[in-house]
């Protein structure tokens, strides 16, 4: 009876949670990125691609070259040679040169410094971010995920220029509007999709890593300090059974 | 509760046992806390080697840099400066720099790797004071005989144009020297010491 | 070889003496450990208590190493947090470290107010220890909520937008008391500063105090027990109660286990998990404090989200926070509120474990929608839920001289 009790109580506990979901930044038009930090390569990549389409614009400045060397298994040399394109020193952070006041006369406001955006959005929105961008009629760039985002579509030399095909939908107002129903990749880019989508992956993963570079050692440390614990848990039982022989 | 004789070995086991293994856990936890205390990364790229350019440093001249927050100074000393470094000797304290804080690779009187450049931590042994150079010889106030050196105005040590203390003054030892090494002729690199050095 | 042992021991003895013949050692050590008595039939929930203490530590400890480094300055609080994370060896650790203990504080002390509630350790005579309790309570609030704008995230500012902005709600002295609490016309450094200096000395000071006060508290009456009879009825030929057995070694022993098992899931979720999908470290609060734009949905961090609830449920402004406040403040008049003659429930009717069941499930239901957007239906469920938050109280206070109750039993059971 008392076990039936509390199967049910705790059911009964569990069971409003089961009805909600706390929201996760997954929404509406966020892919699955399939970024994974630990690919040394792709982080290498994604380090390649973001100091030559990014870094122009958007420092991620507290990020140092030389941290960026030690995690993704690049010499010094390798990095000021393939990656530092300013004055940069190898102990220094990845800052940008470009003056704010201009930054507001070209883009409305500075583009934001992406050191911690990957833990902000998380990398699948990156992903999906950098595959949202579409030209409308107008021939502005626009972004699905970021409406009227003021960012242009720097890496459309690698996909290519994408436009919009609409449908109409009516909503439950009876009301009519225009809806992006897919893209047509009107102009190809030097990528093929399947090659932009590993880049724009590539991107994602290096800024997911850049959010939080310590956690390339704080799961494999974790390991260790948890199967210790279970050591140290399992002589302190040993030792608590036997006190406890005492008490009847 | 009953009271097992028998049991008092295998408490006194399984005691020692949680506190060894217990123990062992704090120990490697402490490490970590221990290490944050290094300095950070930050700290240590501030710290980089200062590269100094001595090619328009003219002889008699004294030029100032930083590293790692001491006061670095590269002296471009004449081949009179150098040779007039034995007069002093009685007077110095330490002539043969064997207490003095300088790396394994500098030796001798003139206590630098090429003897017309000087490279000192300008800070004054004593309290840290920066003392002034006064590279003229003849009669100071401080001194009947002085045969160029620096100064500290502070607690009035004084330091031959070696860097080398002398005797009777409140600092204990010759003014350090940095690690450092010759990039090429005329750049030298404070912070790094030749290559295959201690 | 036996007298070296004992010659070691022998100096031992005598440097104890030394201490005692200055200090109450001995005597101490007896009073609260060998010769605390306590229930033997303490289970699950009765781990609580000395694993908050442990919390306790783990958050001073790590929040004296964060603040070697930490700059409380709006123009250097955020890049000095990244600066832990990134730059300070182990930083990373010591920053998740404190933000999960944040977290798990909150976890184990609900689960310690909930024994209470389950066996009536609230009851006389421990109602002051109840009350000193539900302080540490309300000081732990405080000092999370000041520790969250630290990091000078988006959330961080906002968040204390919000909640500063409540206290405008109190008529006349509403406004000044905002400016006076910010230390400014708008949150700002001054707000940042003063914020630092009570999350790092004033709180922790109390909380210690409090503490201290809670447990000279416990030891006065001895700890109550599942069953909610007190042990002390029934002593042996030497005064001890028959179902007491010394704090040490045997909860000693008992609680070093349970540090053991807490800390596996500390480390799990600390090493893993750290952001705990957002609930812990919120997304947004990587996002730097920008006082021109506001987060599309600010919300309080988890352990406020029944009380955000159950403010939200009330359209005005000033009610809100009334009632807000007295969900709170109700809790502290708890052991005057249960009239039952039986502590436990264990010997309570079906009615207070309705009513207990009840006032569970609306607490995790407002903590869930304190969290949501606020729809309209979400709006109705808060009010719902806020209604039976407050009822259980009312109706405690009616049924409990009357409920049904089983016999108590002479002695411990289980």
């Amino acid at each position: 009876m008392k076990k039936i009790a509390t199967i049910l109580f705790t059911a009964v506990l569990l069971l409003p949670l089961a009805s909600f979901t706390v929201s996760a930044s997954a929404g509406a038009g966020v892919e699955q990125s399939g970024a994974n930090i630990n690919d040394t390569a792709s982080l290498q990549r994604g380090a390649k691609w973001y100091v030559n389409y990014c870094l122009g614009c958007h420092s991620v400045s507290y990020m140092r070259y030389n941290r960026l060397a030690a995690d993704l298994d690049l010499s010094e040399d390798m990095v000021m040679d393939n990656l530092v394109f300013s004055n940069a020193k190898f102990a220094e952070t990845m800052n940008i040169a470009m003056d704010p006041g201009q930054a507001m006369a070209w883009f409305g406001k500075p583009p934001p410094d992406l050191s911690l955006i990957g833990r902000s959005r998380g990398a699948d929105w990156l992903y999906s971010y950098l595959q949202g961008f579409y030209q409308d009629e107008n021939g502005e760039w626009n972004n699905t995920l970021l409406p009227n985002a003021a960012m242009p579509h720097v890496l459309w030399s690698l996909q290519g220029i994408q436009t919009p095909v609409y449908r109409q939908e009516t909503d439950a107002g009876g009301f009519t509007h225009e809806v992006i129903d897919h893209f047509e990749l009107t102009r190809p880019g030097k990528q093929s999709p399947q090659e932009f989508e590993e880049t724009a992956r590539d991107i994602a993963a290096f800024l997911e890593y850049a959010g939080e570079p310590a956690q390339l050692k704080r799961k494999g440390v974790g390991v260790w300090v948890i199967l210790f614990l279970v050591l140290f848990t399992f002589v302190a039982y040993l030792l608590k059974a036997e006190y406890w022989r005492d008490v009847h | 509760m009953s009271s097992d004789d028998v049991n008092k070995g295998r408490r006194r086991f399984l005691v020692a046992t949680t506190t060894v293994v217990g123990g062992i856990g704090v120990g490697f936890a402490a490490v970590p806390f221990i290490k944050s205390w290094m300095p950070s990364a930050r700290a240590q790229a501030i710290g980089v080697p200062v590269e100094v350019n001595v090619a328009k440093l003219k002889a008699g001249q004294l030029l100032k840099v930083q590293w790692r927050g001491q006061t670095i100074g590269v002296l471009h000393r004449t081949d009179a400066m150098v040779a007039g470094l034995s007069k002093t000797d009685d007077s110095l304290s330490d002539p043969e720099s064997l207490k003095a804080e300088q790396p394994e690779y500098i030796h001798g009187e003139p206590r630098a790797l090429k003897p017309e450049f000087l490279v000192l931590n300008m800070h004054c042994t004593h309290l840290g004071c920066i003392p002034q150079m006064i590279p003229e010889v003849g009669p100071q106030p401080f001194d009947e005989n002085w045969n160029g050196g620096f100064y500290c105005p502070c607690h009035k040590s004084k330091f031959d144009l070696s860097g080398r203390v002398y005797k009777g003054v409140p600092a204990p030892n010759n003014l350090r020297i940095p690690p450092y090494s010759f990039l090429d002729e005329h750049t030298l690199i404070i912070g790094v010491s030749p290559k295959g050095a201690v | 070889m036996a007298k070296k042992a004992s010659n070691v021991s022998s100096r031992a003895s005598a440097l104890l003496n030394w201490f005692d013949d200055r200090l109450p050692v001995t005597a101490f050590w007896n009073n609260v450990m060998t010769g605390y008595m306590a229930p033997k039939n303490f289970n699950f929930w009765y781990y609580m208590g000395s694993l908050a203490l442990l919390v306790l530590v783990i958050q001073i400890f790590s929040g004296i190493l964060l603040a070697m480094h930490y700059k409380p300055s709006a123009l250097e609080a955020f890049a000095s947090v990244e600066y832990i994370m990134r730059d300070v060896d182990w930083g990373w650790l010591i920053r998740y470290m404190h933000t999960t203990g944040a977290s798990f504080f909150f976890i184990l002390i609900y689960l310690h107010m909930f024994r209470s509630l389950l066996y009536g350790s609230h009851k006389a005579p421990r109602e002051l220890l109840w009350v000193f309790g539900m302080f540490i309570y309300v000081a732990l609030m405080a000092e999370a909520f000041l520790g969250y704008i630290l990091p000078w995230g988006q959330m961080s500012y906002w968040g204390a937008q919000v909640i500063i902005n409540l206290f405008g709600a109190i008529p006349k002295i509403g406004e000044p008391l905002t400016q006076w609490i910010r230390g400014d016309y708008f949150i700002s450094d001054a707000t940042l500063n003063r914020f630092f200096a009570l999350h790092v000395i004033a709180v922790p000071l109390a909380l210690l105090g409090l503490v201290l006060l809670h447990l000279v508290a416990l030891r006065e009456n001895g700890s109550n027990n599942p069953d909610g009879i007190e042990i002390k009825k029934n002593k042996d030929a030497d005064g001890k109660p028959l179902d007491g057995i010394p704090f040490h070694p045997y909860y000693t022993v008992k609680d070093i286990f349970g540090v053991g098992m807490f800390l596996i899931l500390f480390c799990f979720v600390l090493f893993l998990w750290p952001e705990a999908g957002g609930l812990f470290l919120e997304h947004d609060n990587f996002i730097p404090a920008d006082p021109l734009v506001t987060p599309q949905h600010i919300k309080p961090v988890w352990y406020f989200t029944p009380f955000y609830a159950i403010l939200k449920a009330v359209p005005d402004k000033l009610l809100g926070v009334l009632t807000m406040g007295a969900s709170v403040a109700i809790l502290f008049f708890l052991p005057w509120l249960d009239r039952s003659p039986v502590k436990s429930i264990r010997y309570k009717g079906l009615w207070y474990k309705v009513l207990l069941t009840l006032f569970t499930i609306a607490f995790i239901r407002l903590g869930l929608l304190g969290m949501a957007e606020g729809t309209p239906a979400q709006t109705i469920e808060m009010r719902v839920w806020t209604l039976v938050y407050f009822m259980f109280f009312v109706l405690l206070f009616f049924m409990s001289p009357r409920g049904k109750t089983k016999p108590e039993p002479d002695r411990v059971t289980h």
